[in-house]
């Protein structure tokens, strides 16, 4: 991939509330909002903070499967629907599964790289609760080989295609040590959860968390090598951010304080009908992760703080070793020392992650992006981190499928 | 005949009854799923839904399926597997259709008791009453193969008294599953002198099949359950006595619920049970039981005196609850019954409620939920540090819910020694699995 031509800034990021059980306020037989309703919500949270809404001059919606959830498509139009100043501006929608969000600010970055817009509004959104998660599992199964694999797989098709990962990693690396890195990853995700009022764990109260993440799996009624405090939730939500140019923020009023750079991109997409090679190893998530070292220039010594994808728990452990913060098979002890902590030495998911905060599948790419916005601005409220002078590069790994479509993005702080 | 041959024809009589209903539930869904595996493919599977109301047997069927769905949801992942063969169902919706379409067909509601002459097994779920469960077991032992085995949801009456008066010779035993069977784990298996082998081998394989804890009990009225549960109740209701010295009734009824629920960390309070179970099925089964116990003073006038003003309890179709000694909204209590003034005295009414919790103080404060406990896998050690502390305190309430806690125990034990619980064990067994007490009425608590 090339070098960026042009400096691209992130702002106004906005995060609607992240519904789902756990959430004090859901009750699955209760009516709750639709998918416009969260659209809305989160447009109307980023145009907020800019000037003038008419300045924006592209909409992109990230989701992954509202056809299916929500009976809904040419989610486009929805856009216009947020602001009036948006009425006829040019929008477009992007699906890359769990990996549409991360592909819908590659889509407003390049556009503003290209020159056709100054600014441009990314949302991603995805409203879940709509079906039981046994039928939702049918929907999420689209993210996989559908035709190929659907048939024949598990009743919760992805939940087993990671545990076949976690299987995996017991049998190379030993069963103890990963699965209690994964149990702490699941304490990690709900600790952080905690901190943030938005997330779908914040109202979590369970006392051993590391306990409940080591309950043992039960193959009778799910997958073999996880249990579901090992897997993200199903999740309504949205999230929005603003891409622009210098020229952009400008036009928007605001200044480079109060923005990100985007200083690193890498996107990867894997053949869906090729099983994976090595189910120890993320390799597109490995692609993507050194194509934007690629671009900045960058390593992983440079990166501190991430927001990486942790669809599973096991996903986390491979990611961390994938993106080159660990050899192949330390992620466990990586973990278990604490340095993926709050404030250890390289904060993790500090808003709860996809387990903790909540994974509206196609909108969380989005979020991952607003939530380092947050990060690196100052403005991450009870979820902020210490942001080190030597590291000041944060990263985000959104991943669709089981690592077919890969987004990854590296921000900084603008420089006024 | 192996459990598997019987499993091909099989009759639930009271088929609409709560009970019934449920234990048409779990049958069915094992039927389908036998019915599924290739060696059974061209069997013809029949259950036999009989009930003397045909108007229920319409609700029954709506029950079946609304519950038959949520159970195939659960048990998805076996039933990809089931059905791995057939290429055109792809989806976990289409499966589980397909399981509910696999297991309607072979449901026969009716209202005939004829039709249940070809079944092999038979489950007995209809009013609690010796003289009507002798009769129909009569006239099935007449229509029904002589290898017919039959399983009787009794909860009080004696097994050996329905066998010997319906003529059976051992062939029926005590199946006792707890409301509702298809959510509860226990059920207490009843053997009557002079019992089947087969039967008894029959009944535990069948419990295994459906997931059950079975608990073996002796055959006296009652067995452990009812025999626990009608000794508790009537404790609590021989306390409103002392506490009307200085209370009025609703008070007392309140404080004795409280306590039992609060103070023992108990899912419900004991007169919120009684209004579950039903406050005239509660009279039926210690009239089933008194003549078994003439030691003992099974009767309670206040019970006789809800029956009469038909104040009764238990559940809507819809599984709400029923106003009993407690008005419920949304199934939570929110007002007392008053027998004198045959109305019921809101909480918020007054300052009765204030003046009765001021009464008995507050429990210790490590007091944990019972819903909080319930998977917590300290649970033992807290209730031992619960208890302990409740045993120091001083307070009104913390008193009486000691010596309710030691009346308990001293029923657990009682159970044991007469010979109706095989131990303390199964005592606890079926406190814990069949009423979901956290711990059992036989401990070191007190």
């Amino acid at each position: 991939m090339k070098q960026m031509s042009k400096p691209v800034y992130l702002t106004a990021g906005y995060n609607t509330l992240f519904l789902g059980s756990g959430r004090n306020e859901f009750h699955p037989k209760k009516p709750r909002p639709g998918i416009g309703h969260y659209i809305t919500e989160a447009g109307k949270g980023a145009l907020e903070q800019i000037k003038d809404p008419q300045q924006i001059d592209e909409g992109v919606i990230s989701n992954f499967m509202a056809a299916r959830f929500n009976r809904q498509g040419n989610l486009a139009a929805f856009i216009p629907a947020i602001h009036p100043a948006l009425l006829y501006k040019p929008c477009s929608r992007v699906e890359g599964a769990c990996g549409s969000g991360g592909l819908g600010v590659f889509s407003a970055v390049k556009s503003v790289l290209s020159g056709t817009a100054d600014s441009v509004l990314a949302i991603g959104v995805e409203v879940q609760n709509s079906v039981k998660a046994v039928y939702g599992a049918d929907f999420l199964a689209g993210a996989g080989y559908y035709e190929g694999e659907r048939k024949n797989g598990h009743a919760h098709f992805f939940p087993d295609k990671f545990s076949a990962r976690a299987g995996a990693c017991f049998a190379k690396y030993g069963q103890e040590p990963v699965r209690t890195a994964m149990a702490r990853w699941y304490e990690q995700a709900i600790m952080n959860a905690r901190r943030n009022p938005k997330a779908q764990e914040y109202h979590n109260t369970t006392g051993d968390l590391f306990a409940v993440g080591m309950t043992p799996p039960n193959p009778r009624v799910f997958v073999e090598h996880l249990n579901v405090f090992d897997c993200s939730k199903v999740t309504d939500g949205a999230s929005a951010v603003i891409a622009a140019s210098a020229e952009g923020l400008k036009k928007l009023g605001l200044t480079p304080a109060d923005a990100v750079e985007v200083v690193g991109y890498g996107i990867a997409v894997d053949d869906i009908t090729r099983p994976p090679e090595d189910q120890t190893r993320l390799a597109t998530t490995q692609k993507a992760v050194q194509k934007a070292y690629r671009v900045s220039g960058l390593g992983p010594d440079d990166i501190g703080v991430l927001e990486l994808h942790d669809c599973f728990t096991i996903t986390a452990l491979l990611a961390i070793e994938a993106a080159g913060f660990v050899k192949e098979g330390e992620a466990s002890a990586f973990i278990a020392e604490g340095n993926s902590h709050f404030d250890g030495l390289l904060p993790t998911n500090a808003t709860g992650g996809l387990i903790g905060f909540g994974h509206p599948t196609g909108g969380t790419g989005v979020r991952q992006a607003v939530d380092l916005w947050q990060q690196l601005t100052g403005k991450a409220g009870d979820c902020q981190v210490a942001i080190k002078s030597a590291k000041p590069y944060a990263m985000m790994i959104n991943m669709g499928g089981n690592d077919k479509t890969v987004a990854v993005f590296i921000f900084r702080r603008a420089q006024a | 005949m192996t459990l598997n041959e019987r499993l091909t024809n099989v009759a639930v009589l009271g088929a609409a009854g709560k009970m019934g209903s449920g234990i048409a539930l779990l049958l069915a869904n094992e039927m389908t799923l036998q019915k599924l595996l290739p060696e059974n493919r061209g069997k013809r599977y029949e259950l036999n839904l009989i009930d003397i109301n045909p108007q229920m047997l319409e609700g029954l069927l709506r029950y079946l399926k609304t519950q038959a769905v949520k159970m195939a949801e659960k048990n998805i992942v076996g039933l990809r597997e089931l059905y791995r063969e057939r290429g055109d169902l792809v989806e976990n919706q289409e499966i589980i259709q397909q399981f509910i379409d696999d297991l309607n067909v072979s449901l026969r509601p009716s209202a005939d008791l004829n039709s249940a002459g070809n079944a092999r097994m038979v489950f007995e779920a209809i009013v609690e009453n010796a003289d009507v469960k002798v009769g129909v077991l009569k006239k099935l032992n007449e229509l029904c193969a002589k290898d017919t085995l039959f399983f009787t949801n009794t909860s009080s009456i004696p097994i050996g008294y329905l066998n010997e008066n319906a003529g059976l010779k051992g062939r029926i035993i005590g199946y006792h599953f707890y409301n509702p069977p298809a959510v509860q784990k226990l059920v207490e298996l009843i053997s009557p002198e002079g019992v089947l082998p087969e039967l008894k081998e029959t009944g535990l394989e069948l419990g295994k099949r459906l997931r059950k804890i079975i608990i073996p009990a002796n055959d006296k009225a009652g067995f452990i359950g009812n025999g626990h549960f009608m000794r508790d109740g009537l404790h609590a209701i021989s306390q409103l006595d002392v506490l009307q010295k200085e209370a009025s009734h609703i008070q007392s009824i309140y404080i004795m619920n409280r306590i039992s629920q609060d103070f023992l960390i108990r899912p419900m309070g004991i007169f919120q049970l009684i209004d579950y179970v039903g406050v005239d099925v509660f009279q039926s089964i210690l009239k089933t039981m008194q003549p078994y116990f003439p030691d003992e003073n099974l009767h309670s006038k206040l019970i006789d005196r809800m029956v009469e003003k038909k104040v009764l309890g238990g559940q809507n179709p819809d599984g709400s609850q029923k106003d009993g000694f407690f008005k419920y909204e949304k199934n939570r209590p929110v007002a007392v019954y008053d027998p004198e003034k045959s109305a019921y005295v809101s909480f918020e009414e007054g300052d009765w409620k204030l003046k009765a919790d001021q009464w008995i103080g507050n429990p210790p404060t490590s007091w944990v939920a019972w819903k909080n406990l319930l998977r917590d896998p300290q649970k033992d050690a807290k209730l031992s540090a619960y208890f302990s502390s409740l045993n120091s305190e001083k307070s009104f309430g913390a008193r009486l819910a000691m010596s309710y806690l030691a009346r308990s125990k001293e029923i657990g034990q009682k159970l044991v020694a007469e010979g109706v619980a095989h131990s303390a064990d199964d005592v606890n067994g079926v406190l814990l699995n069949g009423f979901y007490h956290l711990y059992g009425p036989v401990n070191n608590f007190v």
